[in-house]
């Protein structure tokens, strides 16, 4: 059972009345993968994550998560899911609603007092764990959240725009709680639009737009490390134009960007630089950010 | 038992969100007012009551006071059973329950046991208390006490499942409003029926079946009025004449088995509806 991926989609396709909000999502994610879904607003991110909890039906294709065919109730046995939409009984405390999720999931009675204690400390809440969630900002509130998501020590987290209610405290956290996912050997399904987030904790990651996924692979593939940033100063005049053959030129301020470069061709291209009477300063090479590619993959490059 | 879990979470619902604690509040003052009204007919033009004219007031009082249970369990039932899906559809609450390994039917059935609990534990010690308070203060017992509480829960339970089956694709205000409506309907319905029976028209009689087949809430509560009748009460009547029939608060018959077997197949019908429409609306 441990070798079937965490999820696997076919062809998996979803129609509300003339739109289409998925087409065709093909992806496997294996076990204790990070997974980031992104793309713009509209894209399709939160459809795909409520087909794949059976919350939403497909119109056509299929898909299996932890190996039991979406839709079935055993394939949400060992799934945490913190909703986009985030919200929790307000007449409830907050130790309330971890309990009633625990029985959900179906955690052993035995173990219910620790889940509970555990997912407030995790998340922040054990001062406030009495508090009804009527009284809890929407902050506290995302965060109950995420904390409702990691009980019962599951398989498979879904976390939809798990920050996009919190300070930059609460954000470093969720960053800290999903590297201990990862630790541990949970898959993490990531939908978000902060970029530089997704960049620092996932592993694979996925972008879609208008219900296709675009682009698809580990960070490293999918992105280009092939820029050099240079700072020079005293490079006479009409000397970039001599430099065109490593890559094409930019400036920036006082730096020179070169983009295009292989790694093992740097070093000739400083001592090129030198050779024209340039003063070497500073030489980065640098990753394409994930927002560079992004924007990139959106404008239709 | 996760539909035991669901309905344990609706009863805490109900009970935190204060609308049966006022409920109870407020029928409780009723309960107190009518229960001190009742002492004080002992006398008719100046002598003291025969105890054949005190059975006769009071019975008829107990009847309105019944009218009162009945209607607000009615409306209760409709205010607990219209928002309880689609409040949680709406404000987002059901995507992590419904996210678990738990049923669509699994989450409908707790609900609405979840509500009839609540039904019952707001009618049986209101009523118990009343029938008692009545009996200690003239000494009258109602001739069928039990079949009256059954037969105003089981109105209670057929008004609740239809909120149910609307709340599934309305939202709680209108699907509140097209239940009390229907309700009303039936009441009506009910009294069409019988004047078309006094009338010996036989267009107002189907009115009254159909709407009696259609809503079977009338039906219970006529059902209620009898188990409160004195057999004293339903032999005068009846010799007046046919024209008793038009009265909503009369009744000379209980539902007969076949009706009963009607009413429960309604029931199951009507929860089947709100389990089938629910598994097939998207969260
Ligand atoms: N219940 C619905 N009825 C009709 N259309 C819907 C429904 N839910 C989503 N859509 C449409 O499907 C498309 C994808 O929506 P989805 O919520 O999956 O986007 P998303 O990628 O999560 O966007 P965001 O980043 O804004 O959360 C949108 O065009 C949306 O209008
Ligand atoms: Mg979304």
């Amino acid at each position: 059972m441990i070798d079937t991926p965490a999820i696997v989609t076919r062809d998996l396709a979803k129609r509300y009345g003339a739109l289409q909000a998925l087409a065709g999502l093909n992806m496997t994610i294996p076990r204790g993968a990070i997974f980031g879904f992104l793309g713009p607003n509209g894209a399709g991110k939160t459809t795909s994550v409520k087909l794949l909890l059976g919350l939403a039906r497909p119109t056509s294709g299929s898909a299996e998560i932890l190996g039991q065919p979406i839709g079935e109730r055993a394939s949400r046995r060992r799934v945490g899911y913190l909703p986009e939409l985030f919200r929790y009984q307000p007449w409830l405390t907050a130790r309330e609603v971890l309990l009633l999720h625990c029985e959900l999931a179906g955690v052993d009675r035995a173990a219910w007092s620790r889940e509970i204690e555990d997912a407030l400390a995790v998340v922040g809440l054990q001062d406030r764990g009495s508090s009804r969630v009527g009284t809890f900002s929407k902050g506290m509130q995302q965060r109950l959240g995420l904390g409702v998501a990691l009980l019962g020590d599951p398989e498979l987290v879904l976390l939809d725009e798990p920050t996009s209610a919190l300070d930059p405290v609460g954000r470093h956290d969720v960053r800290e709680i999903i590297r201990g996912l990862r630790d541990r050997g949970v898959t993490v399904f990531l939908n978000s639009h902060l970029l530089s987030e997704v960049e620092q904790v996932c592993d694979r990651v996925a972008v879609v737009d208008r219900g296709k996924v675009i682009a698809e692979g580990t960070l490293d593939e999918l992105l280009r490390s092939d820029t050099v940033r240079m700072r020079v100063s005293g490079l006479p005049r009409g000397a970039k134009d001599q430099l065109a053959p490593f890559g094409a030129i930019d400036e920036d301020g006082d730096w020179l960007v070169v983009r295009g470069v292989d790694a093992d061709r740097v070093p000739d291209l400083v001592a090129h630089v030198v050779g024209l009477g340039g003063r070497v300063h500073a030489v980065e090479p640098r990753h394409e950010t994930l927002e560079d590619r992004f924007l990139r993959l959106l404008s239709g490059d | 038992m996760l539909v035991l879990l669901i309905a344990r979470l609706t009863v805490l619902e109900l009970l935190r969100r204060r609308l049966f604690l006022v409920l109870i509040g407020l029928t409780l003052i009723v309960v107190a007012l009518t229960s001190w009204g009742i002492a004080q007919v002992t006398t008719v033009g100046g002598r003291p009551m025969t105890r054949v004219e005190q059975v006769t007031v009071v019975s008829q009082l107990l009847i309105l006071v019944g009218f009162m249970f009945s209607f607000t369990l009615s409306f209760s039932a409709v205010f607990a059973g219209a928002p309880s899906l689609s409040g949680d559809l709406e404000s987002g609450t059901a995507l992590a329950i419904l996210a678990r390994p738990i049923s669509r039917a699994e989450f409908v059935i707790g609900k609405w046991l979840g509500v009839i609990a609540t039904i019952l534990i707001y009618a049986l010690p209101t009523t118990a208390l009343q029938l008692f308070l009545v009996d200690r203060i003239v000494q009258y017992v109602p001739p069928h006490p039990f079949e009256f509480v059954g037969f105003m829960v089981i109105e209670g339970i057929v008004v609740l499942t239809l909120a149910l089956a609307l709340s599934t694709r309305l939202a709680g205000m209108v699907g509140g409003v097209v239940a009390l409506i229907l309700w009303g309907v039936a009441w009506i319905g009910g009294i069409v029926g019988g004047v078309g029976l006094v009338l010996n028209n036989a267009t107002a009689t189907h009115i009254g079946t159909a709407t009696r087949l259609i809503l079977p809430t009338d039906g219970m509560w006529r059902g209620a009025v009898w188990a409160l009748e004195p057999a004293t009460i339903i032999a005068a009547i009846r010799a007046s004449g046919p024209a008793a029939a038009g009265n909503p608060f009369f009744a000379s018959e209980p539902p007969d088995a076949l009706y009963l077997a009607w009413t429960a197949a309604w029931i199951v019908a009507f929860l089947g509806l709100a389990i089938w429409s629910f598994q097939q609306r998207e969260i």
